[in-house]
């Protein structure tokens, strides 16, 4: 098992080590970058939900509502800090979180898939109806907040959010492999496989899909703060389903098997949508469609897969 | 008079035509090893389905040392002290051996760890001692996948010692097992449950084993007790030895 980890965990660690430093040599990655880490943040609550074999379709609730608190804080507090803003997107997020998971986590597969859908609809509908007060579809924009006080200007500051965002996602990334690997994390596979023989154990599985859910949310949160931050706003799309769903995607094409996966897709999804949106135009959405369906005929476990699937074709020919 | 620790009264239950459990009032008495027999389709799991709260009888009660049970959850009887090991053995598939056997042993603790290393229980010896009293330690760093059936039954069984029970049901724990480890392994379990002090209630098709194993036998037919009693008495019982043994 261990042997298996290790190479992943040393591409992880070569991973943040290129996002600390390219950008410092190319310019334009210090915000692709940012965004890459950010959205792997998000993916790593996906990965954690499919680990007990559930999808959420709505994930992108907790994403509007990390951006959405940084964004109302702008516009009726004013001012602002990433760290509060961060601090307090996780926290409204993993309370809402909770608030929807205690409904959810009675469902299973399609229907806890899609009752994540229906919240997250209503969310959106909410966010682009009550015009009032979330301006609508052209949505709120997040002014650039200081850092624990202090002021940059946008060039200094695109590196400021890289790195507050490389911090965010190493810790979380160690503390997703940790929590995978304790008691509650297996409990968490243990629903995928055999629910029954939890419940037999004396253990509720819905109280374990309920924590996971809520780190999950948590997760969600800090990225759609950090994304509403580095795109400077926040709009009802955030948390339409489309974008609840390019989150399973990229959680499907990074592989869901270790928390890398996350990191991985979120990287092959930004870089293409970075570099095709740029040399040709409209096309970047068939790119990722005919890149997801090579992955899911070839490397059904993900990019993350491909390495070990090399090494067994490797094996098989001795 | 031993004290009774599992009581069922006036069980009740149909699924459509069939009569699955049809007036069963059976006790289980403090340290005795029970074994229930009785023809396929005779209601033997159903009765064990029932008594753990995964199914609901239609009428009845069923109480544990005095404390009504009846149509409580799996998990909340699971904690008062009954342990269950399954016909068809119910493993986490893609865990290894000792992960199951220690995700029993987080199970029991309660208020599981979502931080230190499921591996670094402090539970992991005593897990060892399990799977080797049941005969599968050599298996426990394996995907619980690739064992043959008749070695997950016998995780199956450690998965519920784990839990430390007062009481354990089995269904046929031996079934799939080699009949010349048969013997050693029941008779490795028997003497563990004894030290233990675990009341054990186990279905079981082999008459050998039963006449060896059993303090009373309890015989089910079509969803009623036919007869309860020593092994000797029942065994020896002509309308049971037609219509159970087939002899
Ligand atoms: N959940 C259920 N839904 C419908 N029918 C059921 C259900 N559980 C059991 N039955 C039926 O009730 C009857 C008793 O089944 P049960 O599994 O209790 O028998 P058994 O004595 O354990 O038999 P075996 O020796 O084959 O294991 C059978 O006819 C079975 O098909
Ligand atoms: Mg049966």
């Amino acid at each position: 098992m261990s042997g298996r980890i290790k190479p992943v965990t040393t591409i992880a660690l070569i991973f943040f080590l290129v996002s600390a430093v390219g950008p410092l040599l190319v310019s334009s990655w210090a915000t692709l970058f940012a965004l890459i880490l950010a959205k792997g943040i998000v993916v790593l609550g996906i990965i954690l939900l499919l680990q007990a074999g559930q999808v959420s379709f709505g994930h992108a609730m907790f994403f509007a509502t990390g951006a959405y608190t940084a964004a109302f804080w702008g516009k009726y507090v004013g001012g602002g800090d990433i760290v509060l803003f961060i601090a307090l997107g996780g926290i409204t997020s993993a309370v809402f979180g909770l608030i929807v998971g205690l409904f959810v986590v009675r469902y299973r597969e399609i229907f806890f898939g899609m009752l994540n859908l229906a919240f997250s609809m209503v969310l959106w509908s909410l966010l682009e109806k009550m015009f009032h007060y979330t301006n609508g579809a052209d949505g709120i924009r997040v002014p650039r907040p200081a850092l624990l006080g202090l002021s940059f200007t946008p060039e200094t500051f695109q590196y400021v959010i890289l790195y507050v965002s490389l911090l965010i996602a190493v810790v979380a990334f160690y503390g997703v492999q940790r929590y995978l690997d304790s008691p509650l994390g297996h409990m968490l596979r243990a629903i995928k496989s055999n629910e029954t023989r939890l419940e037999y154990l004396g253990t509720s599985a819905r109280r374990v899909l309920l924590i996971g859910y809520v780190i999950s949310a948590f997760l969600g949160g800090i990225g759609g703060t950090l994304v509403a931050i580095i795109q400077q706003i926040a709009t009802p799309e955030f948390g339409f389903w489309t974008k609840s769903g390019e989150f399973v995607f990229i959680a499907i094409l990074g592989g869901s098997a270790h928390a890398f996966g996350a990191f991985a897709g979120a990287a092959m999804f930004e870089c293409v949508r970075f570099y095709a949106a740029a040399h040709l135009a409209d096309t970047w959405q068939l790119i990722l469609g005919v890149v997801l369906i090579v992955i899911i005929l070839y490397a059904p476990n993900g990019l993350i897969a491909l390495r070990q699937r090399y090494g067994q074709a490797k094996q098989g020919g001795h | 008079m031993a004290k009774v620790l599992l009581s069922a009264k006036g069980i009740k239950i149909r699924f459509g035509g069939v009569v699955a459990a049809d007036g069963i009032d059976l006790d289980v008495l403090q340290g005795e090893n029970l074994a229930i027999i009785g023809p396929n389709g005779a209601g033997k799991t159903t009765f064990l389905n029932i008594s753990t709260g995964y199914l609901r009888p239609q009428a009845g009660s069923i109480t544990f040392l005095g404390q009504e049970i009846t149509a409580q959850l799996p998990r909340t009887i699971t904690k008062l002290g009954i342990a269950r090991a399954f016909q068809i053995p119910q493993l986490f598939l893609d865990h290894t051996v000792m992960e199951n056997m220690l995700i029993a042993a987080a199970s029991r603790l309660g208020s599981p760890s979502g931080y230190t290393a499921l591996s670094a229980l402090p539970e992991l010896p005593e897990m060892e001692r399990l799977l080797d009293l049941v005969g599968v330690k050599l298996y426990a760093s394996r995907k619980a996948r690739e064992l043959p059936e008749g070695q997950r039954k016998l995780v199956d069984i450690a998965l519920a010692l784990a839990l430390k029970p007062r009481l354990l049901l089995m269904d046929e724990p031996t079934s799939g097992v080699a009949s010349a480890e048969k013997l050693e392994i029941m008779d490795i379990l028997t003497s563990a449950l004894a030290k233990e002090n675990v009341t054990s209630v186990f279905v079981e098709h082999d008459m050998d084993m039963v006449e060896r194993y059993a303090h009373r036998v309890a015989v089910w037919n079509v969803g009623k007790i036919q007869k309860v009693g020593t092994p000797a008495e029942v065994l020896a019982d002509p309308k049971v030895r037609e219509q159970v043994i087939g002899i």
